[in-house]
């Protein structure tokens, strides 16, 4: 079953900004990432959803409920961190979390002070006081404390240390084994790709792909990463034969003594590339990857062609596919 | 009520600077009281014939000579000034607040409706206002003994109640208006609130200005009036507080559809 759907949802914001008949499912307890960079509207999807804004068109259900009618339903039983989290000045962090439980109705205050422990928050400080990963906390507690069947998260992890994500993205898995559904938004590819059973990428207000994040890796791209013979490996990049010809992406070139230019492009014969490649001449060989969709072997004819020194074939990160989707 | 309780205990510092400013205010002119009595013939005689300055401040039609007219002048304009800028910054700035602060975020997603957001949030400015006049009008009670003079209670309630009014309808305006603001307004209650006393002078200098008396909530505050008649003017009021409701009813409209900045 289905706890989020959503069908054709628009909402325009003026010219910039907002959603165009966005289609979404999310499956009930799944772990849901939403990814896309800034702009492309995940805060608009996720403060729609939440009945902050009216959509212009399309329409919505979480949990049954009619996003714009049922709206008070919906958030009895959500819980939502919003990417940039501000409280009422001159509050104690224990007076806002007490507060956002009686708002619900809730008790749960051995809950709320076990995640307090555990995300290391002081709560007899003011509010004020709090730097941005410390307000993100309190938000944590605010949107979990009372066990929501849906948690929704706006770029969670900004602000966090590292040590802190982990903990939260700790929280969230126990709260998603207990049940929860987790629906979170983030530009961090990594996050995405560690936590997330299903991902979505949104781009200028549109789903442009939606799988479960094995099947995203798990294409037929492939990214090759080689060391040879620079102006080998130059010919090779710039090749326009029909077994190559718009199968490589994401060139990145380094130089093989000095290993630190980098640089990545659509396509292979783009002048940027050319004129940077210079940086590389100073020695012989070069490094040089990219992602490459097509047929195995006979790329593999078109490298024993070149003088190699090393030849890797591995899966793409979920970053690199995603920087192909957005170029 | 948990809005409610929330909203009050923010105000809490500036409700007790307001209401014990103006209480002071008002004391301190009823203490000053005794030395003007003895002095009062000759203020009185000067007071009355400024000509529309008199006028403008309804001492026209008030004996400075007792405690009565000389409260319903001086204790008008303190609470009638103090009174109306109070009012209309804690009205205009009730539901601006939360997205000006971006704790609209917080607040509307949490399973409260948007109408009880409003609701709670309107009973709270009112409370907030019968709090303040409550403390000012000990302090003019407590005033009044401690010159030994006797308390004209009816007077004193009737014209408290009248100026209670009076902010009531400045709230219900700036509170209309506060539904449509996103970022700052404070700037534009006060504005309101300079206004409607402004027309009121206007009104009491010239007669063909006499159809403001039922715009402005000053027109029913008028001391002359609840002095010499012991009643509020009914023919101001009502207009008054349908403006009122006017506000109260346009802050649902436009806040229970209203998309929230981010």
């Amino acid at each position: 079953m289905n706890i989020i759907e959503v069908q054709n949802l628009t909402k325009n914001y003026g010219k910039s900004r907002g959603i165009n008949n966005l289609n979404l499912q999310i499956a009930e307890g799944d772990f849901f990432g939403f990814i896309g960079p800034n702009g492309a509207g995940k805060s608009t999807t996720i403060r729609t959803l939440l009945g902050l804004v009216a959509p212009s068109g399309g329409q919505a259900k979480i949990m049954g409920y009619d996003i714009v009618r049922e709206n008070r339903k919906i958030l009895e039983q959500t819980g939502y961190l919003p990417s940039e989290i501000n409280f009422y000045s001159g509050m104690k962090v224990s007076d806002v979390i007490k507060y956002s439980a009686n708002l619900r109705k809730a008790k749960c205050s051995d809950k709320a002070g076990m995640l307090c422990d555990r995300l290391g928050l002081d709560t007899s400080k003011k509010v004020d006081e709090l730097s941005l990963g410390n307000r993100k906390k309190v938000g944590i507690v605010c949107a979990v404390q009372h066990s929501p069947k849906l948690l929704i998260l706006d770029e969670p992890t900004s602000g966090l240390d590292p040590l802190m994500q982990h903990e939260f993205f700790n929280i969230l898995k126990e709260e998603n084994k207990a049940g929860a559904t987790v629906f979170f938004s983030s530009h961090v590819l990594s996050e995405v790709q560690n936590y997330c059973r299903t991902a979505a990428f949104i781009k200028d207000g549109k789903i442009i792909m939606s799988d479960k994040v094995s099947n995203l890796a798990e294409t037929g791209t492939r990214k090759i990463t080689l060391k040879g013979n620079a102006t080998d490996v130059e010919r090779f990049l710039a090749d326009e034969s029909d077994e190559l010809k718009g199968k490589i992406s994401n060139v990145s070139k380094m130089d093989g003594a000095q290993g630190s230019a980098s640089v990545s492009g659509e396509s292979a014969s783009g002048e940027s590339l050319n004129s940077f490649s210079q940086s590389g001449v100073s020695s012989n060989n070069m490094n040089c990857s990219f992602l490459y969709n097509g047929d195995i072997s006979s790329l593999l004819k078109k490298l024993a062609e070149l003088k190699l020194y090393d030849l890797t074939i591995t899966e793409p990160s979920l970053e690199e596919i995603f920087m192909n989707y957005y170029e | 009520m948990n809005i409610l309780k929330h909203e009050i205990k923010q105000q809490k510092i500036p409700l007790l600077i307001w209401s014990l400013s103006i209480g002071a205010l008002v004391a301190m002119c009823v203490l000053m009281y005794p030395d003007m009595k003895s002095q009062m013939n000759g203020v009185n005689d000067m007071f009355s014939s400024m000509g529309n300055f008199t006028e403008a401040f309804g001492m026209d039609e008030l004996n400075f000579g007792t405690l009565i007219g000389y409260y319903g002048v001086e204790g008008g304009n303190m609470l009638g000034i103090g009174g109306a800028f109070f009012a209309a910054i804690i009205a205009i700035s009730a539901l601006m607040k939360e997205e000006k602060e971006r704790t609209a975020e917080f607040l509307l997603t949490h399973p409260v409706s948007r109408k009880r957001v409003i609701t709670e949030k309107l009973i709270a400015t009112f409370c907030i206002i019968v709090i303040m006049n409550v403390i000012v009008l000990l302090c003019s009670i407590g005033s009044i003994l401690a010159i030994k003079e006797d308390v004209f209670w009816k007077e004193l309630i009737l014209f408290h109640l009248a100026y209670l009014l009076m902010q009531f309808e400045i709230a219900g305006i700036c509170f209309g208006i506060s539904a449509f603001l996103r970022k700052a307004g404070v700037g534009i209650g006060i504005g309101v609130a300079g206004l409607m006393y402004l027309l009121n002078i206007v009104a009491n200098i010239s007669e063909d200005a006499k159809p403001l008396k039922y715009i402005t909530p000053f027109g029913y505050t008028e001391s002359s009036d609840i002095i010499n008649n012991v009643e509020i003017n009914v023919d101001y009021l009502i207009p008054g507080m349908i403006i009122m409701v006017a506000g109260i009813v346009v802050a649902y409209v436009k806040y229970i559809r209203k998309d929230i900045s981010a």
